[in-house]
């Protein structure tokens, strides 16, 4: 009996279940290098990471709250990149829809009867991360401008913008100078859950996975969009309006983008502050591509980033180790689950021992 | 007025500086058909491992040298996901830049605020220094950008004048022609890949040595992105990058100049954007003037080789 490393026959083989775990085990083996390199012990390092974020009830449920933004920006991502548009733009429209529901809760809200603060400040926080993504779609569709630069470029111009916000006219007059807002009022901030900071982002966002899910597989627009990711060609021979959809998408992945924004503010920070772009638009990108675009499995990926988050926070707080490991350890995830989809393309055959040279057949094989 | 000229010309040159070299680097890496999207990784590396150089050695082209080599090094990896293991490349470069903010988050803590050791000064050169207006805008400048200069049209010469940089841009027009030729398609892009990420180390090691001195966490602000998107504007060609560098380094310039001479015509939030802002335009109009004509970019640019198809 023989070994031998062959190519699959299709390209179109299905995602290897393997392949996450193996990303995860090229994660850890990494970290550990990189924990020894540190002098730290690994094993140490991982349990504090762990303990940290799942070792109580409170920790956990400030993992969720990590995750609760992720899953809205991995749902962000996986939707655009369903129909091969990348949309690199998520903290830009994160900030927006923060400002939106700021700006709602402090400003409009006085004007509004009381039970409708809330649905106008989710409203809003959709609102403003859908229109920040509306230029980078249009400019796509229209004029062909790549959008992973345009959407990436906004993100700079919407934390500018932001900044000016809280430094300048929107800044609390009763705050001795501290950069931020006025604190939104008790009647605009979202519900919170099981006396912790869990917060009704939570269930927006597993709400619209589902939804997303069952209107990716379902509807005739999830089609569409589907159709159009696997071959935009064949698509606009069947007649799909290609524009008009890289429009909508767009718009969608911006309002879900916003609402994690939107999330963040009326749930957490209660106010504009330094803190509300901590990078949560990019962390989806990491999300939805692990969760392989499946908006069923991005709440999970969502809670992996969270709990890696918190765990390299712990990481600082227990061990004076940096907490910007986790993000070196979000990276490397990505690349491993690369590497893995690269080996996948590849299988393990076992052959009865041929008469002729496939040993030579081996070495062209790897 | 004409002070005040020489004086915005001045800044405006010292800040495209870094926007060049990147812009430089990943044209040749884009015209071997690999696109990096790392570029904001690579420089900060190269500007965390220019500072960590100088402070060790204290001789500031070991720091330099250092810089550009970490950039190298990293665009490696890319090298390795985007070439050998043929992985989207969109994807692996931006687990770069992910990668690259990381490592320089945590290496860096503990040269934050710390004197660099050493810096490039500005050296005027003799003769050329002395001639109005442009010797004080081009010419009291420091090594690297002289060096940046020179690359110019060193690059154009390379890519458009030579047999080597004619297989460059045939592995990134139509790979599968170049490897029939019997030319290796993966080591012109390996290079290739390597020279671009050169290209940025040095434009961080600039930013970290030359520009302002010293490490900052994130000190690229997003100038590793405005030099993909300068790709664009300039068409691949390394002449066309001098113009998008240098309006990016007009507008920081004009910052600075509202500043010193305390002149508020436009809000400094908006000047802090106009970079940004007039980067998407260009964008705009470089695809616009662009419709209908053939020539968009390299025809091969992002898609992996491969004979066994």
């Amino acid at each position: 009996m023989a070994w031998r490393i062959e190519k699959r026959p299709t390209s179109l083989a299905p995602a290897p279940v393997w392949a996450f775990p193996a990303a995860l085990g090229f994660a850890v083996a990494v970290g550990t290098c990189i924990f020894a390199a540190l002098g730290a012990n690994p094993l140490a390092a991982y349990w504090v990471m762990l303990t940290g974020a799942f070792g109580s009830f409170f920790h956990f449920s400030e993992v969720i709250v990590r995750a609760i933004p992720l899953m809205l920006t991995g749902l962000a991502v996986a939707v655009a990149a369903t129909m091969l548009l990348w949309n690199i733009g998520c903290e830009g429209q994160l900030v927006w829809g923060g400002i939106c529901a700021a700006g709602t809760g402090l400003f409009l809200a006085p004007h509004l009867p009381p039970l409708l603060v809330i649905p106008a400040t989710i409203a809003a926080g959709a609102a403003g991360g859908a229109l920040w993504a509306l230029i980078p779609g249009v400019l796509k569709a229209y004029l062909a401008v790549n959008e992973i630069l345009s959407s990436l470029l906004l993100n700079y111009i919407a934390i500018i913008f932001m900044e000016h916000l809280y430094f300048g006219p929107w800044r609390n007059p009763e705050g001795y100078g501290f950069p931020g807002t006025a604190q939104i009022a008790e009647m605009g901030r979202i519900p919170h859950f099981f006396g912790t900071r869990i917060h009704l982002g939570l269930v927006l966002a597993l709400v619209l996975a589902v939804v997303l899910y069952g209107a990716l597989r379902t509807t005739r627009w999830g089609y569409r969009v589907r159709a159009i990711g696997l071959n935009r060609r064949a698509a606009h021979y069947a007649g799909f309006k290609i524009r008009r959809h890289i429009v909508g998408v767009m718009l969608l992945s911006g309002a879900l983008a916003g609402l994690a924004g939107m999330a963040e503010v009326s749930g957490i920070h209660f106010r504009l502050q330094q803190g509300l772009a901590v990078g949560y638009g990019y962390d989806g990108i990491i999300v939805a591509w692990l969760a392989r675009l499946n908006p069923l499995v991005v709440p999970l990926m969502a809670l992996l980033l969270g709990a890696l988050i918190v765990g390299g926070e712990q990481l600082q707080a227990v061990l004076h180790l940096p907490a910007s490991i986790s993000m070196v350890l979000e990276a490397v995830l990505l690349f491993g689950l690369l590497l893995s989809e690269a080996l996948s393309r590849y299988r393990l055959v076992r052959r009865p021992p041929a008469a002729n040279s496939d040993v030579t057949q081996e070495e062209e094989a790897t | 007025m004409i002070e005040d000229l020489a004086f915005i010309g001045q800044i405006a040159v010292k800040s495209s500086i870094a926007v060049l070299l990147a812009t430089l680097g990943e044209i040749v890496a884009e015209r071997s058909g690999v696109l990096n999207l790392g570029v904001e990784g690579m420089m900060l590396v190269g500007a965390l491992c220019g500072v960590a150089t100088g402070v060790a050695t204290g001789n500031p082209f070991l720091a330099a040298t250092a810089g550009a080599l970490a950039g190298g090094v990293l665009a490696l990896v890319h090298g390795f996901f985007a070439i050998s293991l043929r992985v989207n490349q969109v994807l692996s470069g931006l687990a770069l830049t992910i990668l690259g903010l990381g490592v320089t988050s945590f290496l860096g803590r503990p040269l934050i605020g710390m004197r660099p050791g050493v810096r490039l000064q500005a050296l005027p050169i003799p003769g050329l220094a002395d001639i109005p207006v442009i010797g004080d805008i081009f010419f009291r400048q420091s090594m690297l950008a002289y060096l940046a200069y020179l690359l110019v049209p060193i690059c154009w010469y390379f890519l458009f004048r030579t047999g080597t940089g004619l297989k460059i841009r045939a592995a990134g027009e139509d790979a599968a022609a170049v490897d029939a030729a019997g030319i290796n398609v993966a080591r012109i892009r390996y290079l290739c890949t390597f020279t671009g990420g050169l290209g940025a180390g040095l434009a961080g090691a600039y930013l970290s040595l030359a520009y302002t001195p010293g490490w900052k966490e994130s000190m690229t602000g997003g100038q590793g992105w405005v030099a993909i998107a300068m790709v664009i504007f300039a068409t691949w060609n390394p002449l066309r990058a001098v113009i998008g560098a240098f309006f990016f380094g007009g507008l920081t310039a004009l910052q600075f100049y509202f500043q010193a001479v305390g002149v508020e015509l436009i809000p400094a939030y908006i000047l802090k954007m106009l970079p940004y802002i007039l980067t998407i335009v260009v964008m705009i109009f470089v695809n616009a003037g662009r419709r209908g004509r053939r020539f968009g970019g390299p025809a091969a640019l992002g898609i992996p080789f491969s004979r066994e198809g």
